[in-house]
């Protein structure tokens, strides 16, 4: 009982330990115990609040039209609203990736799904320059390159749930390959799609917004309720942090792993979809290059432990706007693009420092050194 | 550092006073004191959950209290870290063993503190130093091994002591081991308090916790009680007779153990079985075991660790898929490919290893209660959170779970309540076979009282359980028939009201 105690103890000042999203009361009690005045700055999605709107502040400063917004052309124009219009898709990834992580795992596929969607949604779509024709209709464009993206899921999820292999050498199977594949598609060349009524997905607006908002809004709902009106969010967090007691309980842990990276590749699936209509093209190589590494980054910033269990949605969703902001802000202020990468990694780290509860215990206890009892010789 | 006998003039080597201890809102400790005489070994006792573990963990600097004080030899400190109180002279040796396999026995005596030599002796680590002093400390606690072998090659009981050893080779005024008998057996014990009585005799004060009643007996001199944080009393080991020791820590005398095996067996033993399993079992786990039990009966599974209960209730469970033999629930053939399966046939199996196979201890008690009820409904039929909260707090009561509120972490609670939950998650499920390995392994003799207690109340209303334990007497008491394993195979049954040695002999019949 005695080691019980403090492992739990410890896991109570993790980082991602914060407490649940489907119970907030737990999750401040837990963030209680560290002070701080505020109720506000108790709960856990205080400091990537905070960092959001930090960042939005310093894109103020910098460049005084930022937050203008006005209505050009039928919808709403503005830096804001091109920043949620590039948020989209890693807030997409960064979803699919929470669930994959609450499980215990990773998925650094993404970027491939990403790319090998957006080849078979162009490659369908076709190439053809008058514009108005497409190969194929477009939803059958769109289930088939939703379908082969689901396909990808169940691939990385069958690799972990059924033959037990670690995620991340699973997923790098395909991160690896899925290039590959999304170049056979496009035949080694950057396919361009002239099929206007395609661009509406990723440039369109609906009601003066951007239509990729909407589809980002819509598939956080159902994800958002199937984990609080049903039971998927107790399971995930039983599977993340404890899978054999799971399983003895009597959850269907492998089914619940397979769901979430085949949610996962579906999620990078739609991203694709809206990367390929936003640029008008599908680059094999080069769609959704690195964007794993965002939604993971999206993902822990948002305050979900990589070792599993507890996830937040919402943080997700806050993690990927901090990093689209951070992107904007590095190019806006005009960083060098030599030394961008750089910048990006500086400030991550930053903030990830910030909001760790036990570099900030460990902070608060450097001021208040001076003042303790000295008993160390 | 002096030495002193165990005469009460003597000047107390670590004395703790007033004592607060606060989690989560719950009072851990309060107005606890201990006093530690140098030449002394001290039980430390109390029931789970008494704040045992706590007081040691302030002590040594893992928790900071919330108040009191502390002296060592007279002077006011207060350990801010377990390194801190090494340096003061306060060593633990935890109930684990938390030593590193794979390096040497010398290495792990020395690990992060290894005699240096070379320019101004900071430079390099002085090998052959590390081996002389490991093998002077190695004697010290009564080993004579080669300490540049690796710690895994040694049994369980040397690697205890080489713990023990690198905890006292700093230079230990108190020495704390924290149940350190729980993995030994008897002959490693009788040498383990040969070594606690030397170190005695040299002048060590020795704090000692321990579930076995005799044990405290055979080696401490002194004991201190704490019962529900507080302190009860202290006392010299020959002053407190085992009776008034329970007393001491149940708050209360002890019911008479035939409470439980007044329970009569409510039963038609010429009814179907309810389960029944025919040459069940699997290559390498388990030889072929034919087994029945019906509603309303308790079976008790005997034997000795390793006979192959666990495996057996693993192979009824599901968790394990049997390669021959058949089983039978209604006399209808099933197999289980997952818990899930069987749990679907109204069966529920508190597992062992609660801490690995048990609790989810990050979750709050009632998602813990309501896990395995969840998982049999389903995903989509949602247990909201006002119908699992009311769940939970009825099993709260009705089981006497100690917690601060239904919305704790589990891994916050005592063993003993964590094992209560564990039962209550599976009788959420209202299960017509409840399968209970080792129920009672490692909590308090009052919660194994009420667990079993308990057990037997299910029976009554008609559940079938099977029950596994190693402690004998337990499953002579409760079980309405017993089937006994050894090497893992099916050695026998035995009726309602056999003896342990009725046991004991199935077991060792046919072993000669």
């Amino acid at each position: 009982m005695s080691e019980e105690l403090r492992d739990s103890i410890e896991g109570h000042r993790g980082t991602g330990f914060a407490g649940p999203l489907v119970s907030p009361p737990e999750g401040e009690a837990a963030a209680g115990r560290f002070g701080g005045g505020l109720h506000f700055m108790r709960h856990r999605l205080a400091w990537p609040l905070i960092t959001l709107l930090l960042l939005l502040a310093v894109n103020t400063a910098f460049n005084a039209s930022f937050l203008h917004m006005e209505w050009r052309d039928g919808h709403l124009y503005g830096s804001l609203i091109d920043i949620l219009n590039r948020a989209a898709p890693l807030v997409l990834v960064s979803l699919g990736m929470t669930m994959v992580i609450a499980t215990r795992g990773i998925d650094i596929s993404v970027g491939a799904v990403v790319a090998i969607a957006a080849a078979v949604a162009a490659w369908m779509i076709g190439g053809s320059v008058t514009g108005s024709v497409s190969r194929f209709p477009m939803p059958l464009a769109i289930l088939a390159a939703l379908g082969i993206a689901l396909l990808c899921g169940l691939w990385n999820g069958l690799l972990v749930a059924r033959v037990g292999m670690q995620p991340i050498i699973a997923t790098l199977i395909l991160m690896v390959a899925g290039r590959g594949i999304a170049q056979l598609i496009t035949g080694g060349q950057i396919i361009t799609i002239y099929y206007s009524p395609y661009f509406f997905l990723g440039s369109g607006y609906l009601l003066g917004l951007p239509f990729s908002l909407f589809i980002a809004l819509v598939v956080f709902a159902l994800l958002y309720l199937a984990v609080t009106r049903t039971a998927l969010g107790l399971f995930v967090q039983a599977v993340g942090i404890n899978p054999t007691a799971a399983r003895v309980a009597g959850v269907q842990a492998r089914r619940l792993v397979l769901a979430a990276y085949a949610f996962s590749g579906v999620c990078a699936g739609i991203a694709g979809l809206l990367i390929s209509s936003n640029v008008k093209s599908a680059d094999g190589n080069n769609a959704g290059q690195l964007l794993e590494l965002d939604a993971i980054l999206a993902v822990t910033l948002g305050g979900t432990a990589l070792t599993g269990g507890r996830f937040s949605l919402v943080g997700s969703v806050i993690g990927a706007l901090i990093i689209q902001t951070l992107t904007y802000a590095i190019y806006s202020l005009g960083v060098p693009p030599e030394i961008n990468l750089v910048v990006k990694a500086v400030v991550v780290f930053a903030v990830m420092l910030l909001q760790s509860p036990e570099f900030r215990a460990e902070i608060a206890i450097l001021m208040r050194r001076p003042t303790a009892p000295g008993v160390r010789p | 550092m002096t030495t002193a006998g165990t005469n009460p003039g003597v000047a107390p080597v670590l004395e703790l006073e007033g004592i607060h201890k606060q989690f989560a809102g719950v009072a851990a400790l309060r107005d606890v004191r201990l006093r530690l005489y140098p030449g002394e070994i001290h039980a430390l006792m109390g029931q789970n959950g008494a704040g045992k573990s706590t007081l040691i963990k302030v002590l040594t600097g893992v928790l900071e209290a919330s108040g009191g004080q502390m002296h060592l030899d007279g002077k006011p400190v207060w350990p801010g870290s377990p390194l801190a109180a090494q340096h003061l002279g306060i060593s633990t040796v935890y109930q684990e063993v938390n030593l590193c396999p794979n390096l040497s026995v010398a290495e792990n005596i020395f690990a992060g503190r290894y005699p240096r030599c070379g320019l101004a002796q900071g430079w390099r680590i002085d090998w052959a130093e590390v081996n002389r002093r490991a093998r002077e400390l190695a004697a010290r606690v009564g080993l004579d091994i080669d300490v540049s072998r690796l710690l895994s090659s040694y049994p369980v009981a040397v690697q205890q002591l080489v713990a023990i050893a690198r905890a006292i080779s700093i230079e230990s005024k108190v020495l704390i081991l924290d149940e350190p008998t729980s993995s030994l057996d008897d002959d490693e014990v009788q040498k383990l308090f040969e070594v606690l009585r030397r170190l005695r005799d040299g002048g060590l004060a020795i704090v000692f916790v321990t579930h076995f009643l005799n044990q405290v007996y055979a080696v401490s001199d002194r004991i201190t009680v704490l019962r529900n944080g507080t302190w009860v009393g202290e006392w010299r080991a020959a002053e407190l007779g085992p009776q008034a020791l329970i007393a001491a820590m149940l708050g209360r005398e002890l019911a008479a153990q035939s409470a439980a095996a007044a329970a009569a067996p409510n039963f038609d033993t010429a009814a179907p079985a309810l389960l029944q399993a025919e040459g069940l079992g699997q290559a390498g786990q388990l030889q072929a075991v034919d087994l029945r039990v019906r509603a309303g009966e308790v079976l008790g599974l005997a034997g000795l660790l390793g006979a192959g209960r666990t495996e057996l209730a693993r192979l009824l469970f599901g968790l394990e898929t049997p390669d021959r033999g058949v089983l039978r629930i209604d006399g209808q053939t099933v197999s289980f490919s997952s818990p899930a399966d069987a749990i679907r046939h109204g069966l529920a199996l508190c597992p062992e290893e609660r801490k690995t196979d048990g609790i989810v201890a990050e979750l709050s008690v009632r998602e813990n209660i309501a896990l395995a009820l969840q998982a049999r409904m389903g995903v989509r039929r949602f247990l909201s959170r006002a119908e699992q909260t009311a769940l939970a707090e009825r099993f709260v009561q009705a089981m006497g779970i100690k917690t601060a509120s239904v919305d704790t972490p589990i891994g916050l609670l005592s063993g003993g309540n964590q094992q209560k939950a564990m039962i209550a998650r599976w009788l959420a499920t209202e299960p017509r076979l409840l399968i209970l390995d080792e129920p009672t392994r490692g909590i308090d003799v009052a919660a194994k009282q009420e667990i079993m207690e308990q057990i037997l109340r299910l029976a009554q209303a008609g559940m079938a359980v099977i029950f596994i334990s190693s402690e004998m007497s337990e499953v002579v008491r409760v079980a309405h028939r017993i089937v006994v394993l050894r090497d893992r195979r099916k050695v026998g049954e035995l009726p309602a009201g056999s003896s342990e040695d009725a046991v004991y002999e199935l077991i060792a019949a046919e072993h000669v």
